[in-house]
């Protein structure tokens, strides 16, 4: 289990980003982790994998469990070795490399017995991948070079994949590939902790939703509550009781987006 | 026949010391590539190079090739450290300031090949010295031979090497996207690190290569290695391809101009040869800055 626990996080040692953030990812479980622009999202992610200080950023309380092991104080290579998978918001696919050299290169922690084995399985699951494995990535589609970094983060076999933001920027039915992808990944048995924008998409599939508000945690309930909630019905998932009314009608000092404070 | 023989003894010569200039200039872009970094520091290394080979030879006897290979795995060590020690605390500074530091490496190790070598040649040792290869009716000279092969070949196993191998992957990775490699569990620290010690090792055998069939090795051969300035910037800083062509073609026109040298030297004066590279180098700038092979700079407008 991939554990949280109160964590703060500070960048430049003066801008506090999170305050005092608590989830947890159950072993083989989806969980989603919502919330708008600047929320703290990707800093949740880079705290858990080790990427804060190339950012400037620290962890000043709190902590991250893998398994009841410390992971926070781990450097990005040894996360990886730890088991745990990232796939970083924006594709972030090495243009210049082939298909198969990304590939290849997201199994650089792995035992070299296990690369063969780990690119099949990735071949299966993204037939598409195995159909262009000699092309330069930076000419696939987005939603091709989504797949890819997915792809690229199972080679090292990770026990839990953190993916920031699988949707942005593709069509609606690749989304849905991708989303059905996700879950095909979780059934071959690895926790997923999914950061989205795209709400509908990632509480479709989690069992539990986290949703995150500048810096703080302000909902934490399991996805079907969440789905039915009238604060996410209307600020994450872009519905109303009314249904689809006029924007005439929409008026915004009724009730603000706010929880707390 | 005659003049055949005097295209081809020119041709011969020029990519001999095309080679070794392109051994250098590979050396620039491993480090440029890995780090964004250009190392100013590369000729000290090449004539501590050539020291620790005549060292291994004259003090503890080893024979040529052994001594090289030992040379080079020394150097491999100090770039390494010389990494660690002075370019790691720079990472994340601008890559100038990063360049700088490489000026001050590059004095350093200077003043220190000075006191190591003294104001006398070394010799290294090596087997060519002035000898000659007679091919049918035409001559050679061997060391022109010995620099093609070796340099060349030095060049093609670390390209294989980059091209092949999981350190190579990684290393091209981290030159691609620091953070992205490091979110697959790429060292990129120890990246840097190999960068410098693989440079280090080919600084050590252009060392050799440079000095052999001359008097033998005195620190100012350094300035020599400024010679692959004109190469990676003609070839492009971050193309290995780009640094071979132009190291090839640079070789090949300053032994043009060196041949022409009698002629010329009523009109220009001596030494003519010794610009030409430069010329070239200022022609690439003014027509190509990124070079041959090297990767257009992209700018959005």
């Amino acid at each position: 289990m991939l554990a949280v626990e109160n964590l703060e996080v500070v960048y430049e040692d003066v801008i506090l980003v999170l305050k005092g953030v608590s989830l947890s990812v159950p072993e083989g479980g989806i969980v989603a982790l919502l919330g708008a622009n600047g929320a703290g999202k990707t800093t949740v992610l880079r705290a858990i994998t080790g990427l804060l200080d190339i950012h400037r950023g620290e962890v000043t309380k709190g902590k991250v469990t893998l398994d009841d092991r410390p992971i926070h104080h781990l450097s990005a290579p040894q996360t990886v070795a730890a088991g745990i998978g990232q796939v970083m918001e924006g594709r972030r696919t090495f243009v210049e490399f082939t298909v198969e050299e990304n590939l290849r290169i997201g199994a650089h922690t792995a035992e070299r017995g296990t690369v063969e084995a780990n690119l099949d399985r990735v071949y299966t699951l993204f037939p598409r991948l195995a159909e262009r494995r000699r092309q330069v990535s930076g000419y696939l589609s987005g939603g091709e070079q989504q797949m890819l970094v997915i792809g690229r983060a199972l080679m090292a076999q990770p026990r839990v994949l953190l993916l920031d933001e699988p949707s942005l920027g593709l069509a609606p039915l690749i989304v849905q590939q991708i989303r059905d992808l996700i879950v095909d990944i979780n059934q071959q048995g690895t926790s997923v902790l999914l950061v989205e924008q795209n709400a509908n998409m990632a509480l479709s599939i989690a069992s539990h939703g986290y949703i995150l508000e500048t810096g703080k945690v302000v909902m934490d309930k399991p996805a079907d509550v969440l789905r039915e909630d009238e604060d996410v019905r209307e600020f994450y998932l872009g519905l109303r009781e009314e249904g689809a009314s006029s924007f005439r009608d929409v008026k915004h000092y009724k009730r603000r987006k706010r929880w707390l404070s | 026949m005659e003049l055949l023989s005097v295209v081809l003894s020119v041709l011969v010569r020029g990519v001999g010391i095309g080679s070794t200039y392109a051994l250098l200039a590979v050396g620039f872009v491993i480090i440029y590539r890995a780090t964004d970094v250009v190392n100013f520091a590369q000729p000290a290394l090449m004539i501590l190079g050539s020291y620790f080979t005549a060292l291994y030879v004259h003090n503890a006897g080893m024979p040529f090739p052994v001594a090289v290979i030992a040379a080079m795995a020394t150097m491999a060590v100090i770039g390494a450290l010389t990494e660690r020690v002075a370019l790691r605390p720079m990472v994340g500074e601008p890559p100038f300031s990063a360049a700088m530091v490489t000026v001050g490496v590059f004095f350093a190790l200077f003043i220190l090949s000075f006191r190591l070598i003294g104001t006398n040649p070394i010799s290294t040792g090596e087997p060519w010295g002035f000898a000659r290869l007679v091919v049918g009716d035409f001559e050679f000279r061997q060391i022109d031979i010995a620099r093609t092969v070796l340099s060349l070949g030095a060049i093609g196993l670390t390209g294989l090497f980059l091209q092949r191998s999981k350190a190579g992957l990684a290393m091209r990775a981290t030159a691609m996207d620091q953070e992205t490699a490091l979110a697959q569990g790429v060292n990129v620290g120890r990246m840097f690190g190999l960068s410098w010690a693989i440079s280090g090792a080919l600084a050590a055998l252009a060392g050799v290569m440079i000095s052999a069939g001359s008097g033998g090795t005195v620190p100012l051969d350094a300035f020599i290695a400024l010679k692959a300035l004109p190469v990676i910037i003609l070839g492009g800083l971050d193309s290995i391809k780009g640094s071979v062509v132009a190291g090839l073609i640079i070789g090949v026109v300053e032994a043009i101009a060196l041949s022409f040298n009698t002629t010329l030297t009523p009109l220009i004066g001596e030494n003519f040869y010794l610009v030409v590279p430069y010329i070239i180098m200022i022609l690439a700038l003014m027509v190509r800055p990124y070079g041959l092979f090297g990767t257009a700079e992209v700018q959005r407008v």
